[in-house]
């Protein structure tokens, strides 16, 4: 194998070692909400700076990489839609990390389960969930019609988020001794909205690395 | 280069990095159509259809006896003297075939300079070595010839290092400044093409990037066909990308689309090291 392969299969082994450790940090973190386990938040919380460190080793490698072998076609478009990945995945590991902090700041916080079947939080943290694997299975098997089925959930996850302030301000005004858990439920559920939106980014990318498209701002998802 | 504002008018790009390009047949000044080329039996090059337009600048690549400097000679006919050699196709610079039977070899390679890969300078002085093909053309004008040689040496961004030393040897010079001194006297004949074969080969870093920038500054004037094996230097210089394989052309485009999305996986292998 040539030194630049060589580069190329270690940064891709890093890139899918971190993604799942994102997706475990996702997993955990929506599981944290659905069974108010705050041990499991702890545990996320605690693994956030090895997703960081991924970051900044992945970010490096690129550069070297870029700068030592200067990739050109598929390798270009390799580095560089692993570079926008890198960056996605840890805004991801961020927002599991941000709803596992709620828990851990708030350690009486029980959502009503009501409340959770109403929203639809774990459908919304399923699909999350599924991106989240597709955009792997995408990446690690370089085929972008996985990655296109990525792009449909997250108009579902879009609309779970838009119907929650709804569903929630009938709810608060019913209940209104439960306003705080509303709010920490909602400051949730836009978490995973924006988990949702990055991985529509990641799916982008694996086009742009696998059949060179520009999906970005085209509308053509 | 893509600007904001090219970006927000050009709405059907599927991909900034994908765009094709499109040869602009109007400025079209080289035309190269089915050119096979044989040494004896040996097939060299096949079927070759190429268009070059006025003021580009366009790189040959392939891997060593892929056919891409026989190609390149073929435009200033330098496989003529080779014994056992014959072409059939066409060969047309700004509309005239090169290889009709009216068109002397002296006059082609007045309208198409060349520059090799180790610098050639004569053993005479610097000005002679420029005003050599001005000389060898008949130009006796003492003072046309002084005007030429210094506007090619400036052209060939050599003037301020060479200013002071005119008369001295050019094998006084430096293997960077002897290539540029080459390139200077393949200008001061006004061609139209200028062929180049691995000009920057043996040179350093410093040499080389010297030659890159005058090739930028020269295609303002001049169209350049270019030789080389170094692939950042191919992307670093042209407009359009040649690949051969074979004797084959296999894929030839907008420099920007063959390093970024090659149409044919033969040129992502070779560009990208797997092969070659």
């Amino acid at each position: 194998m040539r030194h630049l392969e060589q580069e190329l299969y270690s940064l891709r082994q890093d890139v899918i070692d971190m993604w799942k450790l994102v997706i475990s940090q996702v997993a955990n973190a929506g599981e944290s909400i659905l069974s108010f386990d705050k041990e499991l938040a702890q545990k996320v919380s605690m693994r956030e700076k090895k997703v960081d460190a991924y970051e900044l080793k992945i970010d490096s490698d690129c550069e070297n990489i870029i700068a030592l072998h200067q990739p050109v076609a598929v390798d270009l478009r390799f580095v560089l839609a692993v570079l926008k990945i890198n960056s996605n995945l840890e805004r991801i590991a961020d927002f599991a990390y941000g709803i596992s902090r709620t828990f851990i700041a708030n350690p009486t916080l029980i959502l009503d389960a009501e409340l959770i079947t109403l929203t639809n939080l774990r459908i919304m943290i399923d699909d999350v969930n599924k991106m989240l694997n597709q955009g792997l299975d995408a990446f690690e098997n370089e085929n972008s019609d996985i990655a296109s089925a990525i792009f449909s959930e997250d108009y579902q996850v879009d609309e779970i988020n838009n119907n929650a302030p709804h569903i929630i301000a009938e709810y608060i005004m019913k209940n209104p001794d439960r306003t705080f858990e509303c709010l920490q439920l909602i400051a949730s559920i836009r978490k995973l909205e924006r988990m949702g939106d990055h991985c529509s980014n990641i799916a982008e990318e694996i086009f742009f690395y696998t059949d060179a498209k520009v999906l970005k701002h085209s509308g053509k998802k | 280069m893509m600007t904001i504002e090219n970006i927000k008018t050009n709405t059907n790009f599927s991909s900034p990095l994908g765009v094709r390009g499109s040869l602009d047949v109007k400025g079209l000044t080289i035309d190269a159509k089915n050119v096979d080329f044989y040494y004896s039996e040996f097939h060299a090059l096949k079927n070759i259809n190429f268009e070059v337009n006025k003021n580009e600048v366009v790189a040959l690549i392939g891997p060593s006896g892929c056919g891409k400097s026989t190609f390149l000679r073929l435009m200033n006919r330098m496989n003529d003297l080779i014994p056992g050699t014959r072409m059939t196709g066409s060969m047309l610079i700004e509309g005239q075939d090169i290889y009709a039977p009216n068109v002397h070899v002296d006059e082609l390679r007045k309208e198409v300079g060349m520059v090799f890969q180790k610098p050639n300078p004569f053993p005479k002085s610097i000005f002679e070595n420029v005003a050599y093909g001005l000389r060898v053309n008949g130009i006796k004008d003492k003072t046309f010839i002084e005007e030429r040689v210094i506007e090619s040496i400036k052209s060939a961004a050599l003037w301020d290092e060479v200013k002071d030393k005119l008369n001295k040897s050019a094998f006084a010079l430096s293997g960077g400044q002897q290539q540029r001194l080459c390139i200077a006297r393949a200008l001061a004949i006004s061609p139209k093409v200028v062929l180049m074969d691995e000009p920057a080969s043996a040179l350093d870093p410093i040499s080389t990037a010297k030659i890159e920038d005058l090739i930028h500054e020269l295609k303002k004037d001049y169209t350049i066909i270019i030789v080389t094996h170094n692939m950042q230097q191919a992307s670093r210089v042209s407009d359009k990308t040649a690949y051969f394989y074979l004797g084959e052309l296999i894929e030839y485009d907008q420099t920007i689309k063959i390093f970024t999305n090659p149409e044919k996986l033969s040129t992502q292998n070779y560009i990208t090291g797997r092969f070659g």
